[in-house]
């Protein structure tokens, strides 16, 4: 028998994601994936999978899982775990960006999440799941992909590939940064013309404050409020993810993973690529601004964020960070 | 024709004319010769109303190299005479399958029947599939149906149900919240992830509606259950 993870808490909305759906735009099918896709990466890279593998993203709360049938092995991006037995005996913690090996039987507690929106747990060779149209990632809003389009709930039982392989932990040398951000840079546009002549002036200078009515396909902005010049009614036109959209309330909506294919609401500008996975690790009632770069900025930007991706992928490491602790209550 | 940069990774291709078929024909010949062309860079491009966003990878081109890409499609891309399908898709416009008739027919001065006369009397463009997987955005209604969206959003419209707002009609290939007003339901299924060709319909699409009597929308709707498909005509 295969291992399998059986989800014993499923946390708030842990979903199955990867780095998204590609090719389905056309026909209405949203890109999905991770909402911070650099931390997917690099958890995946520390048990050895390739970068774009099916992982668990954990928002806001973690999960309780048991290894079953076999042994796993797991990284954790964006938060801490502890391993225990299935009695509840803390065995050792497990330090983010550091691979871990649950053995049968045992469970794997991961914590709140609290220094951003999400964190994610990779399985070393990863699911034993079908991909829908491509990818593995979950759209919630269209119960396609992941495990059975919808959010993981207790009790469900995930197939893994294969077990684990019987080898050295690895670790990150040096830790990405994943902090949430204060800052993201944006180009403006592309609907500028349709917004009144101090709106963007006033959208980059103000503090806008991530509402609980954000989810994965938006976050929704509260901040000043940018006018209009024109009615905000626009020919329904392709977006893209990091699109920031003013509707008619003219409270900004940052788009993100899960956001609709297309939309008819003036955009005033667009988050950077470099800045995509940072904006996805905003939590609600997190606060932030924006600040406005050119095309060049945003190329520097982009070799810079490879360049530091690089950089910290190339820093994986065998061994552990610091020494396992095992509680002296150990059961016999 | 405009082009608009939308951040460092795409680029909206603006068509300077209201939606039309010929236009909705341009645009699918436009997407159809940047996905054939296997150009470095280009990611994937989303039909707009008068609009393609063409998507790329800035590592892997840049937008005035896509720009370029765009001018030479559009020289080459004439509107493919036969690969536009036509449909003709059964629509039963009786009782619960049809929850906002009535008050559309009184909003536009027509009765029930008056209403179901004016949508089935025309043949529709499909301008762009978006909102949700397989959602089709068509047009253009007979402007004696032209009516804002409701002003209180359903949480839940039931799937398959064919519905107007402001110029267009659409059909909502899934369960979803829903702000336009329902005037029938079909049985036939628009979208199924499963299939090579998930979504029914494909931009520059025409449909034609045909009503049906609830007898037969509850037979069709057992044999598209039972994984039956439509096929053009």
């Amino acid at each position: 028998m295969t291992a399998e993870a059986l989800i014993v808490k499923a946390g708030i909305a842990t979903t199955v994601q990867d780095l998204g759906r590609v090719g389905y735009r056309a026909c209405g099918v949203p890109h999905s994936g991770a909402l911070d896709p650099l931390s997917l990466k690099l958890v995946n890279r520390v048990v050895g999978n390739p970068a774009g593998t099916g992982v668990l993203e954990m928002l806001y709360s973690g999960i309780v899982l048991e290894a079953r049938g076999g042994a796993i092995r797991v990284a954790l991006g964006g938060s801490e775990a502890t391993i225990e037995t299935s009695s509840g005996v803390t065995l050792r913690n497990v330090p983010r960006w550091q691979s871990t090996l649950v053995h049968a039987g045992e469970r794997l507690r991961v914590g709140p999440i609290v220094d951003a929106a999400a964190a994610y747990l990779a399985f070393e060779g990863g699911f034993a799941i079908a991909p829908v149209l491509g990818s593995l990632s979950t759209y919630l809003r269209g119960e396609l992909g992941g495990w059975r389009g919808r959010a993981l709930r207790s009790g469900d039982v995930l197939p893994l590939a294969r077990d684990a392989l019987e080898r050295t932990e690895q670790r990150l040398a040096e830790a990405p940064s994943v902090a949430m951000p204060r800052t993201l840079r944006v180009q403006a546009g592309p609907h500028l013309e349709r917004f009144g002549r101090n709106a963007l002036a006033t959208f980059l200078e103000r503090d806008y404050m991530v509402t609980p009515a954000s989810d994965r396909s938006g976050l929704r902005l509260e901040g000043a409020r940018l006018d209009h010049a024109q009615g905000y009614d626009l020919p329904s036109e392709g977006v893209v993810p990091g699109s920031i959209q003013v509707p008619g309330s003219g409270q900004p909506v940052l788009l993100v993973a899960d956001h609709p294919t297309v939309g008819g609401y003036p955009r005033i500008a667009t988050i950077i690529s470099a800045d995509l996975a940072a904006a996805g690790r905003l939590r609600i009632g997190a606060s932030v601004r924006f600040s406005r770069v050119d095309a060049e900025e945003a190329a520097r930007a982009r070799d810079e964020a490879h360049a530091a991706y690089t950089r910290i992928a190339d820093s994986l490491r065998s061994g552990r960070s610091h020494d396992t602790e095992v509680y002296p209550d150990f059961p016999p | 024709m405009r082009f608009v940069p939308c951040g460092d990774a795409a680029l909206a291709v603006q068509f300077d004319e209201l939606p039309s078929a010929s236009l909705a024909r341009r645009i699918a010949a436009l997407r159809e010769r940047l996905a054939s062309d296997l150009a470095a860079g280009v990611i994937e491009s989303i039909p707009g109303l008068a609009s393609l966003t063409v998507l790329f990878d800035p590592e892997g081109t840049s937008p005035e190299a896509v720009e370029r890409l765009v001018l030479r499609c559009l020289a080459s891309a004439h509107a493919p005479a036969g690969d536009t399908r036509r449909w003709r898709i059964p629509v039963c416009y009786e009782g619960e399958l049809a929850p906002d008739i009535e008050d559309v027919a009184a909003a536009c001065g027509l009765s029930a029947s008056g209403v179901v006369a004016a949508h089935s009397a025309r043949e529709y463009v499909v301008y762009l599939l978006g909102f949700s997987p397989g959602f089709p955005y068509m047009g253009d209604l007979d402007p004696r149906l032209a009516l804002p969206r409701r002003a209180n959003p359903r949480p839940q419209v039931p799937r398959g149900s064919v519905a107007i707002a402001t110029t267009h009609t659409a059909i909502y290939p899934q369960s979803t919240a829903g702000g336009w007003h329902l005037i029938g339901a079909t049985p036939v299924t628009l979208f199924a992830a499963t299939a090579t060709r998930p979504a029914l319909l494909s931009p520059a699409d025409t449909v034609i509606f045909e009503p049906v009597t609830r007898e037969t929308f509850d037979t069709l709707a057992r044999e598209f259950a039972a994984g039956r498909k439509l096929a053009p005509e």
